[in-house]
């Protein structure tokens, strides 16, 4: 792939979570032109951890979806480290709907540690909200990208990254739970996270076997972090490519029901052969 | 003829429900088995005999004991009606992960399970639906691919049946050993729950002690009746995860059954004793209309 393959997965999560790292704000200032965010799920409250709105991206209107983590500790604290709570998914869901309303395909930007876990997240819904947003993309009749930039952590990530073809930065994760989660469920021993890291097949090269994504964006050497602009570039080109193909599938919906459909399922058996 | 399968049938559960019910309550079944057990909570000594009466129910205090899969649905099933759906179907070790077909190997023997869910066609007060059912003694009921798996072909024998969806969830949440691929069953199940509800099908998501992680954020929570039992814990975050995050105790009754009726999230908080005559009462009320609609 690139000079930077032998990088250990433990590593790969560090570079994931550098606080330069290029998130959704960086992807709509370069990839994005005539942006007009979209704020609060018109419920109760706008989570400023998932970032919404219309623009274009080369002349054509799309729909942006994306966790944001923030820039400064202010905004790191509004936006929970990029955890959002049900009012974010439910932004997001108001998204799709609009974005189905209007034809227009949906580009996501996923950064997420996972849902933020809170007592009130918790009391409004955060599982019911991310599963609204499973169930509403599954159906979506316009196309989806997604784009895993850093941490997909967890229903957290998946909740943005139903999409028709799934992207992912060379070091971005991908996982079920964070490293250090995983450790301390399966061991009790959230030290043992670097471990954990080697064992869950979190690297984008690892998910583009398991056929969890589809394509790896490269990134420049030592990280996107090192070279914003160089890695847009990259974005943006794979995002064209990928938007054109998305455009003539005759039954998005369909695909991408197929897509989840499959997944995991060369593992299965109904014999008596298992392990 | 019909009469004779009906009646094999119903052997079968019986042992089936014989084979795995009295196991993980009493380890020795020998003579020497206790005749008493004591409730987990309030410790009133009950006769098994009465435990077996009440559906596990404690006759004391009302405390619901977890019911295994195929307990479930002798439960709720009519007699002689169960037919298992995929009874087979189980999933590899797509990580590798140390110890872990050594340990679904364990859990087989010792639950008479093949995975952490069974479903099954069969009938509810006469009227035939398809039920699935978690099972949280096979790994805490976690869902990797063969537990997505099963729920999706549930929804998928439902759909192209025409018969209502029921599904018992009891689950830790997504099956960490399996990895990103029980993430992806999430999509899978959620996918095929709506596909289902869309073409006019009846779900109804039954929340049973406890209904958590990726199970809750994904197909138990887009029921188009949620029902739950008294006192089920119910959540996306577990309540320590929670408790490190905020720094503070939670509060009594938090992400309980009740809890979560209060806040608009379950239909009904059912007893166990009422739960047969609850759903009996659902699939009446729609039996015109959503679950025999014509899709399409």
């Amino acid at each position: 792939m690139t000079q930077n393959d032998a990088i250990p997965a433990a590593r790969r999560v560090a570079l994931a979570r550098e606080p330069g790292r290029p998130g959704v704000s960086g992807a709509v200032q370069a990839l994005i032109t005539d942006f007009f965010e979209q704020r609060g799920d018109r419920l109760c409250a706008d989570d400023p951890a998932v970032l919404a709105g219309v623009g274009l991206f080369h002349g054509r209107p799309v729909t942006v979806l994306g966790t944001r983590k923030g820039t400064d500790l202010e905004q790191n604290l509004a936006c929970h480290f990029g955890m959002p709570t049900p009012e974010g998914y439910r932004k997001a869901l108001r998204a799709m709907e609009q974005a189905e309303k209007f034809g227009r395909p949906i580009l996501t930007f996923v950064d997420t540690p996972g849902a933020y876990p809170g007592l009130e997240a918790e009391a409004r819904g955060q599982g019911a909200a991310i599963a609204a947003c499973l169930a509403r993309m599954s159906t979506l009749t316009v196309p989806l990208i997604a784009v895993i930039l850093g941490e997909g952590g967890s229903g957290g990530a998946l909740a943005l990254a139903m999409g028709n073809r799934v992207l992912m930065a060379e070091n971005a994760v991908y996982s079920v739970l964070s490293p250090e989660g995983f450790a301390s469920i399966l061991w009790k021993d959230s030290a043992r996270a670097q471990e954990a890291c080697e064992l869950m097949k979190l690297t984008a090269a690892d998910l583009l076997e398991l056929q969890v994504v589809d394509r790896i964006l490269p990134e420049p050497p030592g990280g996107a972090h090192t070279d914003p602009a160089a890695f847009w570039r990259t974005v943006d080109t794979a995002l064209r490519d990928e938007l054109r193909r998305a455009e003539k599938l005759a039954d998005p919906a369909r695909h991408r029901q197929r897509r989840f459909r499959a997944m995991g399922n060369d593992w299965l058996s109904a014999g008596k052969e298992t392990i | 003829m019909n009469d004779w399968f009906a009646a094999r049938r119903q052997r079968m559960l019986r042992l089936k429900v014989r084979r795995e019910g009295e196991r993980p309550f009493t380890p020795r079944l020998s003579a020497a088995a206790p005749v008493f057990e004591q409730c987990p909570r309030c410790r009133a000594a009950v006769t098994r005999a009465r435990w077996e009466k009440n559906r596990l129910v404690c006759p004391e205090c009302g405390f619901h004991r977890p019911v295994g899969a195929y307990r479930r649905l002798s439960m709720v099933l009519d007699p002689g009606t169960f037919q298992e759906l995929d009874p087979e179907l189980a999933a590899g070790d797509p990580l590798d992960f140390p110890g872990y077909g050594e340990k679904l190997a364990g859990l087989r023997r010792r639950t008479g399970l093949r995975e952490a869910a069974v479903a099954a066609r069969g009938r509810i007060g006469g009227l035939p639906v398809v039920v699935a059912v978690l099972d949280s003694r096979f790994l805490m009921g976690s869902m990797g691919v063969a537990v997505g798996e099963k729920i999706a072909c549930a929804a998928e024998t439902a759909e192209k049946a025409r018969l209502p969806l029921v599904i018992f969830c009891a689950s830790g949440g997504a099956r960490m050993q399996e990895g990103i691929l029980s993430l992806m069953q999430m999509g899978k199940t959620a996918a095929a729950v709506t596909r289902f509800r869309e073409k006019g099908g009846l779900y109804i998501a039954y929340l049973t002690h406890p209904t958590t992680g990726g199970v809750t954020a994904s197909f138990a929570m887009l029921g188009d009746i949620t029902l739950a039992e008294p006192e089920a814990l119910i959540g996306f975050a577990g309540p320590r995860v929670i408790e490190q995050t905020i720094g503070e105790k939670l509060p009594a009754g938090f992400q309980r059954a009740e809890y979560l009726q209060e806040h608009g999230f379950v239909d009904a908080v059912v007893p166990r004793d009422e739960m047969r005559d609850t759903l009996a009462k659902l699939l009446r009320l729609h039996q015109k209309g959503g679950a025999r609609r014509d899709a399409e």
